[in-house]
This record gives C-alpha cells, sequence and structure tokens, in this order.
C-alpha cells in the first residue's frame, strides 16, 4: 500500500500537517510537533516587534526540519493575500502558500470569489497554491480549474472543533475531483474527526487548535499521528456496506434449542 | 521627512533609501518589507528612495495555523 500523497509533486508520507500557534510554550510545541509525526508546518508572518521572540520561536522551527508551509492568514483582500503571499516567499524561501482569504470575520469563513482570484494571481506568479476553501464543489472545480493540485476544504469554522460538519459535501469533492490532493483544514477538534476524514479518502488534515488547545498538546499528537494512519488503513481496507437491516454475524446453522419454547 | 513603520511614526532625512530606513530603524533579520501595501524583493531596497508619507511593513516569521 503506498503510503504517501504529493503536494505539487513532493512526496510526502505524514497525513498530519501541524499549525505552530496556540501551544502553551515554545518547548510544548516543539514536543508536539515531533510527536505528530508532521513534515510539514505552518508558519506566519507579522509586523516585526520583538526581535529577540521572534527570533527563538523562528530558531525552534528551523530546528524542526520540517517543510515549511508559510500561510496568509488574517488577509481580508486580494491584495493583501497577495502582497503577503510575496513576502512569504522572500522570507521562507519557498512557493508554497497556504492561502486564506477571509469573508466573513463571524465564521472566519474564507471568501470564495476574492480566494478565486488571489489563486488565479499567485498561480501566475508561481506560486504552489494551497487554498483554504469552504466545502463547496464548484468553487472546488474551478481552483482546480485555475492549475491548483492541493485542495484545503474546511471541515468546520476555525478553531471550533466541531468535525466535519458537512460529511456529504466532502464525500462529493473527493469522488467528483479524484486526481487532486485534498485535505481537511480547520475545524478538527477531535482525533475521530480526523480519521473520519482519511476514511472519507481525504490524503491528509492540517490542524492547530485540536493540538495546542487540548489539556496535553503531546499526548493530543501521538493521538491524531494514529488517527489519520488508522483513517487511511480504513480508506484502502473498503469499508462494509451500511445497512438499514440486522444481521447476525454468529452463525445460526446448528442453533441448539432453535425456536424452542 | 516622516514615515511609518508597521503603523508607528519614524522620521528619516529626504533622499533616503528604504535600505538605509530599515538599517537606522534596527530591523533584524529574518524579514521581508512592503512598501505602501506592495511587496518590495530585498534586493530593491537600495534603489528606492522613501518619500513622506510612505508606509513601510517590516514582517518576520511567526506562529501560523
Amino acid at each position: 500500500m503506498t503510503n504517501s500523497f504529493s503536494i505539487y509533486g513532493e512526496q510526502i508520507t505524514s497525513r498530519l500537517l501541524i499549525g505552530s500557534a496556540l501551544y502553551p510554550s515554545p518547548a510544548i510545541m516543539a514536543d508536539s510537533i515531533k510527536a505528530s509525526g508532521a513534515q510539514v508546518v505552518t508558519v506566519s508572518l507579522r509586523r516585526q516587534q520583538s526581535a529577540a521572540a521572534g527570533d527563538d520561536f523562528w530558531q525552534l522551527i528551523k530546528d524542526t526540519g520540517l517543510k515549511i508551509l508559510p500561510n496568509t492568514a488574517g488577509c481580508h483582500s486580494v491584495k493583501e493575500a497577495v502582497t503577503l503571499a510575496q513576502m512569504c516567499r522572500e522570507v521562507f524561501a519557498t512557493d508554497w502558500i497556504k492561502l486564506e482569504l477571509i469573508g466573513d470575520e463571524y465564521n472566519l469563513q474564507p471568501d470564495p470569489f476574492a480566494l478565486l482570484e488571489a489563486t488565479k494571481i499567485l498561480m501566475d506568479d508561481g506560486f504552489k497554491v494551497l487554498p483554504y476553501c469552504t466545502d463547496d464543489l464548484v468553487l472546488c472545480q474551478r481552483l482546480a480549474d485555475v492549475g491548483c493540485e492541493v485542495l484545503m476544504p474546511w471541515g468546520a469554522p476555525i478553531g471550533t472543533g466541531k468535525g466535519l460538519l458537512n460529511q456529504y459535501n466532502l464525500k462529493t469533492i473527493r469522488e467528483r475531483l479524484p486526481e487532486l490532493t485534498l485535505i481537511v483544514d480547520a475545524g478538527l477538534g477531535l482525533p475521530s474527526h480526523a480519521c473520519q476524514a482519511l476514511e472519507l479518502g481525504y490524503d491528509a488534515v492540517l490542524l492547530n487548535s485540536a493540538i495546542a488547545g487540548a489539556g496535553c498538546p503531546v499526548t493530543m499528537s501521538h493521538a491524531f499521528k494514529a488517527a489519520v494512519d488508522a483513517g487511511r488503513f480504513a480508506y484502502k481496507a473498503k469499508a462494509m456496506p451500511e445497512k438499514d437491516v440486522a444481521a447476525p454475524s454468529t452463525p445460526t446453522m446448528g442453533m441448539p434449542f432453535w425456536h424452542q419454547t | 521627512m516622516n514615515i511609518t513603520i508597521n503603523g508607528q511614526p519614524f522620521e528619516t532625512k529626504n533622499q533616503t533609501t528604504l535600505a538605509k530606513v530599515l538599517i537606522d530603524f534596527g530591523a533584524k533579520e529574518p524579514f521581508a518589507v512592503a512598501l505602501n501595501s506592495d511587496f518590495i524583493p530585498r534586493k530593491n531596497c537600495d534603489a528606492i528612495v522613501v518619500t513622506q508619507g510612505d508606509r513601510v511593513e517590516l514582517l518576520s516569521p511567526i506562529q501560523g495555523g
């Protein structure tokens, strides 16, 4: 069984991509990332405030040796997102960009129209865009049309921990776009949510709050690692068909006292 | 002449390049720069002279999800 998936041609074996924010301490962040087995870690850019603090964080991330996936978190316009992506490319020396373009402050829902526009601009500029998008099939198709090889539909709004709110939509996207790498990004709270995403045939999950916000992030990191492996095995094994009527698993042939009263 | 860096007022002399402004401000590596909302590659900072009211954004790595 092949145990890798592709991010723009790069083979990745860990099906858990991890964020670097919200941990109780830098040491717990480093330990949680290590425990996750992730090969890809997300980072961002913000105004330079305390140079020393930033140096410490960046050194810890560099020490992990993982692939860096910068994001455009917090951007609300195409211009902001494109500029921030260009700045990320220079600082992190990667053409990968997790494109976040928020359309609504209440649920931090991606703006599908601006996202598509920004994706096209960045793809034309040589970026390898990993768009964080809603679970809308037509949006995903349009993003694929402009060259995206990886899509990252949400499971639920960022930081809610609600899990996969619309499995039908996610399943339909998987079925309709079988050639694309699909990663559920955001909204997961439990390892079982990650397992479900992999059971649906998603290639990976990207999460942060579910680990960083756990009582023991390092232990939860282990749990998510096991969950994505379980989900992937289950997907490859092909689940039994669901039925509405009960069927005994123990043979009825040779049953003693059969229907005696 | 007054410009802003990361939203804060910053005073500099006329005919100062963006590269010199960043040195005077004390920018620490690693960072990337935008001028008036446009990305400026680091290699171009020597060739750009800032003007009154310019807005400089100086960004560095931080945690992200």
